[in-house]
């Protein structure tokens, strides 16, 4: 068995023209042009996608679940952040 | 399914309070309807279940790629071939999506390539069928791409988030491989005498492996009811094997061609089809490694991978070399 593992990379696709990359799946690639070559062949084989980001999945830093309740649970007291919080009169037309 | 024998570890299912509470915190969440994502808590049971069945999924895809990637170079128009070329093309990704969601279990992708091809791992039975001509691809895609449906139509809504991620791709071309299976069926089932015994003698060979991809009974196993708690599998094998056999009888009158049971009868009852069950012996020697084709489907799947190692290697020294030139300027 080869030692010589390609890394893993994370892809975000962006669907349309407008659209913001969003993340579709991860694969393997010696290096970035492989990863977008291979994600080309990957994800996009039916039109899915007009821009390919690819990132070595190393390189990304991500939120524990464990800290889902310090991170979320400030927002859960803070309904006036919401425009539906304040009630406008009628008369006063669209706001 | 396309993952037959994975057997889970354990005694059965525990009810709640029988339960650690972080044990019953995770199985509250998946009767909830909650996904389970990669950082999250879970038992060891349940990362090691999934990581076989979607393994044997991938495996799966991988070698289902041969047998009909033996009839590329023979198929009977340029449209035909473009059509099959880009079905084994989905089959390789279909095997990709299924690694990747494998890999966020904590198993390498080299290390399930290697349990695939010194024989720890295992792939669909049906693989280990040979295609002898050309209506073998219509069987193939309309009955083994349609069954391989009804399995992974329910799936995605399994309690593992990449797992039911990849299905939802994966459903989305699953359809088209069935409908081109059928379309050659359909040609072959209108064509001359020649060809309308040749749609029915592959729909023979493929009846009863195609019955048998959805494993045996599995009403009283305490796996997989194991399996159904954690919705890693979301319905037993007999009751996907029935929808299948009423969802394809139809299809094969259509067509004008006989399924090959002479119990098949439809039973008002049970608003289904009585139907023989599969040589279930002959589906455990396939499993122990006696298929018809099964040393030449490893062999195919080693011989790639040996052949293939320069290649990779290359690669990677390459991509080396131009990171050290990358340091070097800057």
């Amino acid at each position: 068995m080869s030692t010589n593992d390609w890394p893993l990379w994370e892809i975000f696709i962006r669907g349309a023209h407008g659209l913001s990359h969003r993340h579709v799946g991860s694969l393997h690639a010696p290096d970035a042009e492989m990863a977008i070559k291979n994600a080309r062949d990957v994800y996009t084989r039916r039109k899915e996608g007009v821009s390919i980001w690819a990132i070595e999945s190393s390189a990304i830093a991500a939120s524990s679940p464990e800290d889902k309740g310090s991170l979320y649970d400030p927002a859960d007291d803070k309904v006036y952040r919401h425009p539906t919080f304040f009630d406008i009169p009628d008369e006063v037309g669209a706001m | 399914m396309y993952a037959q024998m994975v057997k889970s570890t354990g005694t059965g299912v525990k009810a709640l309070d029988e339960m650690e509470p972080q044990e019953r915190a995770f199985q509250e969440r998946i009767n909830a309807g909650d996904k389970i994502e990669p950082k999250d808590w879970m038992p060891a049971g349940y990362r090691k279940n999934l990581i076989r069945q979607i393994g044997q999924h991938a495996h799966s895809e991988i070698v289902g790629q041969l047998p009909e990637g033996n009839w590329i170079t023979r198929a009977p128009t340029l449209e035909r071939k473009a059509i099959l070329l880009a079905k084994v093309q989905d089959e390789a990704g279909h095997g990709l999506y299924l690694y990747c969601a494998a890999e966020t279990l904590g198993v390498t992708r080299d290390e399930l390539t290697e349990m695939l091809l010194d024989g720890r791992m295992k792939y669909s039975s049906i693989f280990n069928y040979p295609t002898l001509t050309w209506a073998d691809m219509g069987a193939v895609g309309w009955l083994v791409d349609g069954a391989a449906i009804m399995n992974q139509v329910p799936l995605q809504r399994t309690s593992y988030g990449p797992y039911a991620r990849a299905m939802v791709r994966i459903c989305k071309e699953e359809s088209f491989h069935q409908r081109q299976g059928f379309d050659i069926m359909m040609t072959m089932a209108k064509g001359t005498d020649a060809q309308k015994h040749m749609a029915q003698d592959a729909l023979n060979r493929f009846w009863g492996p195609s019955l048998m991809m959805f494993g045996p009974s599995d009403e009283n196993s305490v796996h997989s009811a194991q399996s159904m708690a954690w919705k890693i599998k979301m319905n037993s094998n007999d009751e996907l094997r029935q929808k299948f056999v009423d969802q394809t009888v139809s299809q094969a009158e259509y067509l004008g061609l006989t399924v090959p049971d002479e119990n098949l009868k439809w039973n008002e009852k049970k608003g289904g089809y009585d139907f023989s069950q599969p040589d279930w012996d002959e589906f455990f020697d396939v499993l122990r490694g006696n298929g018809p084709e099964t040393t030449e489907r490893m062999e195919a799947r080693n011989k790639a991978w040996d052949d293939g190692a320069w290649v990779r290697d290359g690669m990677m020294a390459h991509a080396a070399k131009k990171k050290a030139m990358k340091v070097a300027a800057e």
